[in-house]
């Protein structure tokens, strides 16, 4: 296994020489940019198989021999251009910030694609080397690419690295760090068709001959203004209008011999040449077809897609349900010495806490960890294999019908592990209207701590068939409350655009951090809540304060939602997390809840554990993206729907059971 | 350069035809009867002139189908159709039921110019208001409705006809490849077409149509991109032809 801390191995002397250093990573979404960041500064940026995951400007450290060296992680982008948040962010930084070295992580098995990009950072003339990476996965659709040959091409060093097994990183920082003690190279100016490289230098000159000073590199520039770049446009002063005439009638002459828009016509320009390069160092080996291709066969099959779609979702479930039940069935037999002592009747305030506090850490031992542990390992590998983004195509039309697209699905499954990181991944989709809507829809998406809920408890205790019908019955909730809140909210929706990566066998040392991080913050975030939750309900039970507030809130539960008084308190505990409504039932009552509870009744409060309030971290998250407004009707039409719900869903079950 | 002027009951039959299939295939004469609302025999007569003139492609008893000259006739005039129940239903608000017959009036005696202008105003519509049919791409010589919108500003009149066949990468089969000649749509999705590698010129191949009006899945640049399938139907190429 590597270590992501392996190369800090030349710290610790201080030295007076010791130099600070930025280098940022750049490069296409989804080519390994965060997998090589966690690996050189040991952070926990998400990593997984689909494009889009980097949202935000993200910096780590690296001590490298005498350097200390900031690393940062920019958004996945494919171009420079000014269309969305990410590009601008991205541009902005290599442009104004100026990192010493600017390392292009490229995915040797789409190279065409991602030499694009860096023939724009070229443009932008930053020091640069390119990092080759992913070429494990170009071997496997049989491509090899001749790094010698590609940096001869480009001018620029090229390192060929496998990110997720760490090879390669140490001489790719090397490099870099060449280049800033050296220098970069004399840039190597790749040239485009004679044509367009006429006109760019004319503009060039023109710009030159005029007294005006420009913080870009001229070429850029004149690159930009041909492009016709808003941005750009507005650098010129309104003095020299003259320029921005010139390039237009220079763009002008460019439409007329190429037939296309100026815009255009440099993008494809990019691409001839981009694909010539890829062309010439690119050794296809012919015949095999590649084992991805044949799964998407399968997994995008008209018929077997749907099938596959749900079976993994499912699978995710049941998969947690068996091995998670395994597990609790093991460590609750080793905590069988703990007996909860009814609180009334006996003991001392002191006692009573203990007592409380310890079933919380008992509870929590049996019911948490048996079942998140194995539920975010296989979250980790779905999201790590690519099924989502095929996913996500099978159920663009669907999702229409709420008015999202299918890539809105990524972040609403990764809702069911955790809804905060699925409300920040949101991101990924174009519009705030689009961001507002999947945003409602996460919230309503069971997340690991309330499925540990459904399934350590419900399945346990009523049956997998009701953790089931539960599930199903979310589902049918999402669809709906979704299909109102886009009659709500009407606007066109964008479509999809997205791209495909290939299938890739999940790498172990990424599957097992993630799933550590993951686990690590829920525990951190459940326990200690629980532990004085849990203590603090059995002081209230032994204070006799529970009564009157069961009391107050009885018209609530007992008439509307036909449970026991008791529950009141715990919906009150609820509005911390919603999962504590059933875990603090046990805390009240131990495992024996059949003997205080009719089945109707904990089916019915599982149900509204389910869906009411969303967790305070959700809240925040909410506000913080949306603010307060929009996070506040949010949660309230959670609340709402939980409600109303739970009490038409009580009287439906007792008129059928 | 133009075709010569047909007659409004000809232009209404290949719209028929074109209605009832979209990609040339046969099309029986009854069902062209039912369509026109006239006796088989004037349907007959009329196919036959069509034939001569080599819109169709007629054999008695087989049924008809549209030469290529017919498709690109018949799509000019549903074009124009189509954008004009667009304009009568947004801009002069009349009743959803009203604006197909007035839309049948009217596209015989809309010029190509007026038909362009029409477009540029409606702001590039790709669906008719009352059955959301496709509106079929224009026959002009664009890569994209901006270099339309930039003529137009700088008072550029002489536009070429396209040599291309167009077909919208919707209606491709699957393994079927063609190269991008038009990309309909605002300057947004453009963009990000062409910074993913679809620039006009390039070979696209379909692999993937999901059912139930899905994305398209295609290659392109030796990668593959889910597009929806409004997207999708935006984009046209020229179909390389299957051997
Ligand atoms: N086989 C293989 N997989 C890799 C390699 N590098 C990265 N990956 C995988 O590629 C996927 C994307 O990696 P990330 O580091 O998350 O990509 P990113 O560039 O940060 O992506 P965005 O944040 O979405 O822009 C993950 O599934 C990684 O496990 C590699 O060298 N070989």
């Amino acid at each position: 296994m590597n270590q992501p801390a392996r190369m800090k191995v030349f710290d610790d002397k201080e030295d007076f020489n010791r130099r600070k250093i930025t280098i940022a990573l750049a490069g296409n979404a989804n080519v390994g940019k965060s997998v090589i960041f966690n690996h050189l500064t040991g952070s926990n940026q998400i990593i997984g198989n689909w494009p889009g995951k980097t949202v935000e400007i993200a910096r780590g450290k690296l001590n490298f021999e005498n350097y200390e060296i900031e690393i940062v992680d920019l958004p996945g982008i494919y171009s420079f251009s000014t269309y969305s948040l990410e590009e601008i962010v991205s541009r902005e930084y290599i442009l104004t910030e100026k990192p010493d070295v600017v390392i292009n992580v490229v995915d040797a098995s789409v190279l065409e694609r991602n030499l694009f990009f860096t023939l724009q950072l070229k443009e932008m003339e930053v020091p640069l080397v390119v990092c080759l990476n992913q070429i494990d996965v170009a071997r496997k659709k049989g491509i090899e690419v001749d790094d010698k040959k590609l940096q001869k091409l480009l001018g620029v060093p090229v390192v060929p690295t496998v990110a997720v097994r760490g090879e390669g990183l140490y001489s790719l920082i090397r490099s870099a760090l060449k280049v800033v003690k050296e220098g970069p190279a004399k840039q190597k100016i790749i040239r485009y068709g004679d044509e367009v490289e006429e006109r760019i230098e004319k503009l060039v000159s023109f710009i030159e001959s005029k007294p005006i000073r420009l913080e870009y590199p001229l070429r850029w520039v004149a690159i930009k203004l041909l492009e016709n770049d808003p941005e750009i446009r507005k650098l010129i002063p309104d003095s020299h209008k003259d320029i921005i005439e010139y390039s237009e009638s220079l763009s002008r002459e460019l439409e007329k011999i190429h037939g296309e828009p100026g815009f255009s016509i440099i993008s494809s320009e990019r691409y001839s040449v981009a694909g010539k390069i890829a062309g010439q160092v690119q050794k296809r080996a012919s015949g095999e077809v590649n084992i991805s291709e044949r799964l998407d066969q399968i997994v995008m099959h008209r018929v077997f897609g749907y099938v596959i779609s749900l079976l993994v979702i499912g699978g995710l479930l049941l998969w947690t349900f068996f091995i998670g039940n395994f597990f609790s069935g093991i460590l609750s037999r080793l905590f069988e010495f703990f007996q909860p002592v009814d609180p009334q009747v006996s003991g001392t305030l002191i006692a009573i806490l203990w007592n409380g506090a310890f079933g919380g850490i008992v509870a929590g031992i049996t019911l948490v960890i048996p079942f998140v542990i194995p539920f975010y390992t296989l979250l980790t590998v779905i999201e790590d294999s690519g099924i989502l983004t095929r996913i996500a195509f099978m159920m663009d039309s669907l999702m229409h019908k709420i008015g999202l697209h299918g890539k809105a699905l990524i972040p609403l499954i990764l809702g069911y592990g955790c809804n905060v990181p699925a409300i920040h991944a949101t991101r990924i989709l174009e519009s705030r209207r689009e961001r507002l809507l999947a945003s409602l829809a996460i919230t309503f998406a069971p997340c690991s701590a309330r499925t540990i809920v459904l399934l350590g408890l419900v399945a346990v205790f009523a049956g997998i068939k009701w953790a089931i019908i539960l599930y199903i019955i979310d589902f049918l909730v999402i669809l709906g409350v979704g299909r109102i809140a886009f009659r709500a909210l009407p606007g066109e929706t964008p479509g999809l655009i997205m791209e495909l990566h290939s299938f890739r066998v999940p790498s172990l040392w990424v599957v097992m951090r993630q799933t550590w991080i993951r686990t690590k913050s829920l525990i951190y975030l459940v326990f200690p809540i629980y532990i004085f939750g849990s203590s603090g309900v059995q002081a209230l039970y032994a204070l006799g304060i529970l009564d009157p507030v069961g009391r107050l809130l009885s018209p609530l539960t007992v008439t509307w939602l036909g449970l026991p008084a008791i529950t009141g308190i715990l919906l009150i505990f609820g509005i911390v997390r919603k999962e504590y409504i059933l875990l603090m039932l046990v805390a009240i009552y131990g495992m024996n809840l059949s003997q205080y509870l009719t089945q109707i009744q904990f089916v019915v409060l599982a149900f509204i554990g389910m869906l009411y309030l969303p967790c305070l971290s959700t809240i925040t998250i909410l506000a913080r993206e949306f603010g307060w407004k929009s996070s506040a009707i949010i949660s309230l039409t959670n609340l709402v729907t939980a409600i109303v719900l739970g009490g038409v869903f009580y009287r439906i079950l007792s008129f059928i059971m | 350069m133009m075709d010569e002027r047909l007659s409004e009951n000809a232009e209404e039959c290949l719209e028929a035809m074109y209605k009832i299939t979209r990609n040339g295939k046969r099309v029986s004469t009854s069902a062209l009867t039912e369509k026109l609302n006239v006796s088989p025999s004037s349907v007959t007569k009329m196919l036959k002139r069509l034939d001569e003139k080599g819109y169709v492609d007629y054999s008695p008893g087989k049924g008809t189908n549209l030469t290529r000259k017919g498709i690109r006739n018949a799509r000019r005039i549903t074009r124009k159709h189509r954008l004009l129940e667009r304009f009568l239903h947004d801009f002069l608000k009349l009743r959803r039921d009203r604006i197909h017959d007035q839309a049948c009036e009217m596209e015989h005696s809309l010029s190509d110019d007026a038909e362009m202008a029409l477009c540029q105003v409606l702001g590039f519509p790709d669906r008719c208001p009352d059955d959301q049919q496709p509106i079929p791409p224009c026959d002009f010589e664009f890569s994209s409705c901006e270099e339309c919108m930039e003529r137009r500003e700088k008072g550029i009149d002489e536009v070429n006809l396209r040599k291309s066949d167009t077909m919208s990468l919707a209606d491709m089969k699957e393994g079927e490849s063609g190269r991008v000649v038009f990309v309909r749509g605002d300057h947004k999705v453009m963009r990000r077409l062409l910074d993913m590698g679809i620039t006009p010129g390039t070979t696209v191949r379909v692999l993937k149509i999901a059912p139930l009006g899905g994305p398209v899945e295609i290659s392109v640049r030796g990668s593959s991109i889910a597009l929806g399938r409004s997207i999708a139907s935006n984009i046209f190429v020229d179909p390389d032809k299957s051997e």
